[in-house]
This record gives C-alpha cells, structure tokens and sequence, in this order.
C-alpha cells in the first residue's frame, strides 16, 4: 500500500469538517500533502475535485477525490486496513457509532452554530437546546457505550471522538467567547468529562486550532453574524 | 434464516421505511413489519428511539437501529448475500456521498415545493430541478445508480422517483420531465417497475389521497 499511494488534503484552518479528517489521517498514521484553501478563493483544483459542493475538506486520493466529511471517515478506515480503526467490527456497535455520530454532525453542531450566530433571548433558547441535545446524547452514551467513562486513551480515539471533538473540542475558547457554558458539567457529567479527557490526547490536541488563534477567529464569525445588516 | 428475529416498525407511506423494506425484501430476509400509529406512539418506539421517536426501527434480535440509512449499512454489514453497497472503497465513497446529497439537498426543496407556496413555492421548485439535475450527473448513461444491477443509492434515493411524481400531482408543479432531465426521468421510470421494487410500493391511489389531504391541510386558510 506504500508504494504510489499519494494522498492530499485540501482543508481550511478552522473548519471542524477538516478537523474530523486530519484527526482520522493522524490517528491511522497516513502521510499527506496538506493544501490550505482560501474560503474567500477557492482553487481550481478544489473546485474540479467538488463540482457539486465546492467546499472542503477533500480527500484525494492517488488522484480521486472523496468529498463530505464523514464519507472520508468512512474511506479511510476502509482503504487503510491496518492499524488502529475508526469504526469496530461488530455490525450493531458499528450502527450505533454511526447514530451518535450522525446525531452530533446535525444535530448537536446545528444547535451549537446557532448559539455562536446569535445573541439575548435568541441565544438563550438556542443554548437551552444545545443542553437539551447533550442531554440525549448523555443518555446515549450511558446506555451504549459504557467504556467512555473509563480512562480515555489514544487507543481508542474512533469516529465517535473524532467527530465529537471537532464539535465540541474547542468548548473552552467557545465559552470565554460566548460568556455561556456549551458544556453543562452538571446537566451533563459524562459528556463533559469525556470530551474534557479527549482533548489532552495528543490527537485531538495537535489537530484542534490552538486557543490563541481560534479565539479571535470565533469573534470575529460571531461579529459577522451578529452585525446589523446595512442599509 | 430461520429463527432470525427481525422486526421492521414502520408506517405505510413514509419513504424512509420504504428504503429498508426494500433492502430486506433484496436480501431475502424474513421479518415481521409492525405498522405504528404516528399520532399515538407506542410504548414500544419511544423505547426503541428515544432520541428522534421516529420510524423506521429495525429491531434485531431484540436490538433497535434507527435512522434509515444507518439501517441500510447495518443490513448490508450483517446479511452478506446481495450486497447493496459495492465492494470498492472509492465506489462505496461515491454511493454513500450521493444518497448523502439527495437527503440533503433534493429532498428538503422537493418538500419545500409540496409545502409552501407563492414566490417561496417557486423558489423550492428552482432548488429542486437545480439539485435534481446535479443527482442526474451521478446516475449519467447507467441503467442505475448501482450499475446494471440496483445498488445503495438506488434504495436510498429510489423513493424519489415516486414522490417527485406525486408533489407534481398534488403542488401541479413541473421537477423532473424527459426534456430537462432524460436520464433521470428514464430512472423514475425505470427502478419502480422492477418487480421486487413495485412490490413494497403503496398503491399509488391510496398515497395521492393521504398527500392531497396532507397538502390540503398545509394550505388551508391560506391566501
């Protein structure tokens, strides 16, 4: 598999789609050329890579590209057999990581977003849902994967991470910047102490954007959204 | 198969029960179907799905899987004859990124034409031709998305064909014709005479009355 096997990732810097993506090329051990794309002006090859979306990330590989996060996720556990997997065996656990795993990518990340975009009475009830969707994912977590309150260890960092610390990952700077708590330690004590031992791995750590550079980025989306539209 | 015990809880015209009717119905297997009542849910379904409370539920060996094409893979991931997924990574890639696109892009307008009206009525209508001609290029001159035999995306995305007909029935909206899409519209015509396809497919009388009645219901006491 070695041999002639040349794989690049077009991504942008913030986006937590290309956290999922980088995170899962780290956790497998795969080497790639990374390309950094400008949102603002995106690359010809970028483009001919994703006629339909035009978005990153995008995974090329040996010259065909795989477009949508979690379809990369999936590509990649398939095609690089060895080592550490992204999803188990068992066809039931497999259908149960992708349940949460789908529940966090439109569920959970929707009702996030929609606390960064927004502010007062809006956000209030916007932050109330997130909490109420974490709540569900608490029970999930409770009911079908037990092992997430043990010791959290590199071994095991999954689909299920993964896309949970792309999400959620940056709670801490997300928090400073909002002045809320995304993550309530009490409504949600498993959620919040998994994700918490989740992002010291090595893995999530050296992917997710350092604090000091995503913090500003936050309020600068947030100031976007939140400007009154002109005239 | 025998003593395999395998229970599909659906209602009779909602699609999504659809595409795991017809991935069992492919792979042979037995179940027993449980129609839920959606105005009162049973005990049962809010158990099974406590999270959406929503149908489909494949129930295996007494253990639920939500979300239909969650299903779909733990079908194809469990019962290995007649694979509905292919073989190859980078195909399975393209089959699960174009019934991503078709859940994410060309159903949500195709409702959006079926339920609202005037200009963002017309708006919808745009969105879903758009979207409907971009799901064309991922079928091009194939007899199915699968090839020459039906595959992943035809189950998953095989139930617009009859409801693309219906919004254009019960909204009188054009979305797909032979002129603006042929080899779509070739599709439509196509997947829903396979027999084993037609077979699970409510009659056609009893889902334009439900959807008329439904659409009725939208567009009361609007201008």
């Amino acid at each position: 598999m070695a041999e002639g096997n040349k794989v690049t990732l077009h991504g942008a810097w913030p986006s937590p789609y290309y956290h999922r993506v980088k995170m899962a090329l780290k956790v497998k051990g795969i080497a790639y050329e990374y390309v950094e794309e400008d949102l603002m002006n995106k690359s010809p090859t970028l483009l001919k890579h994703n006629p339909v979306h035009k978005k990153i990330p995008v995974l090329v590989h040996n010259g065909k590209p795989i477009c949508e996060s979690l379809v990369i996720l999936e590509y990649i556990d398939e095609t690089w057999k060895d080592g550490p997997k992204l999803l188990p065996q068992d066809p039931y656990k497999r259908a149960q990581i992708r349940f949460w795993v789908n529940f966090l990518h439109e569920q959970v990340f929707e009702a996030l977003y929609s606390i960064i975009k927004t502010d007062g009475e809006t956000q209030e009830k916007a932050l109330q849902g997130l909490h109420e969707k974490l709540q569900v994912l608490e029970e999930g977590l409770k009911k079908f994967f037990p092992d997430c309150s043990k010791p959290v260890v590199s071994e095991n960092v999954g689909m299920l991470e993964i896309v949970v610390t792309s999400i959620l990952g940056n709670y801490k700077a997300q928090q400073d910047v909002l002045g809320l708590k995304v993550i309530d330690s009490e409504k949600t004590p498993l959620v919040f102490s998994w994700v918490a031992a989740l992002v010291d791995l090595p893995a999530v750590k050296e992917t997710l954007p350092p604090y000091e550079q995503y913090v500003p980025f936050l309020n600068f989306m947030r100031q976007t959204f939140l400007k009154p539209p002109t005239a | 198969m025998a003593g395999e015990s395998v229970k599909l809880l659906g209602f009779w015209c909602s699609p999504y029960a659809l595409r795991v009717k017809w991935a069992l119905k492919l792979k042979g297997i037995e179940y027993e179907y449980v129609e839920e009542d959606l105005v009162n849910k049973s005990p049962q379904l809010l158990q099974y799905n406590p999270a959406y409370k929503k149908i489909p539920v494949l129930v295996h060996h007494g253990k639920p899987v939500v979300e239909s094409l969650v299903i779909l893979e733990y079908i194809d991931d469990t019962w290995k004859q007649n694979p509905i997924l292919p073989e190859d990574p980078y195909e399975r890639a393209v089959a699960r990124f174009w019934a991503k696109f078709a859940d994410d892009k060309c159903v949500p307008a195709m409702m959006g034409a079926f339920t609202k009206q005037g200009e963002e009525k017309e708006k919808a209508v745009k969105e879903a031709q758009e979207n409907l001609k971009i799901l064309e290029s991922g079928l091009g001159e194939k007899s199915f998305f699968g090839g020459d035999k039906i595959g992943f995306v035809d189950i998953a995305v095989g139930w617009i064909g009859v409801w693309v007909r219906l919004t254009e029935e019960v909204a009188e909206v054009n979305l797909v014709d032979a002129k603006t899409m042929p080899l779509l519209n070739a599709w439509f015509e196509r997947f829903p005479e396979l027999p084993t396809i037609k077979e699970c497919i409510p009659p056609w009388d009893k889902l334009l009355e439900h959807n008329r009645n439904f659409h009725k219901r939208l567009t009361a006491g609007s201008t």
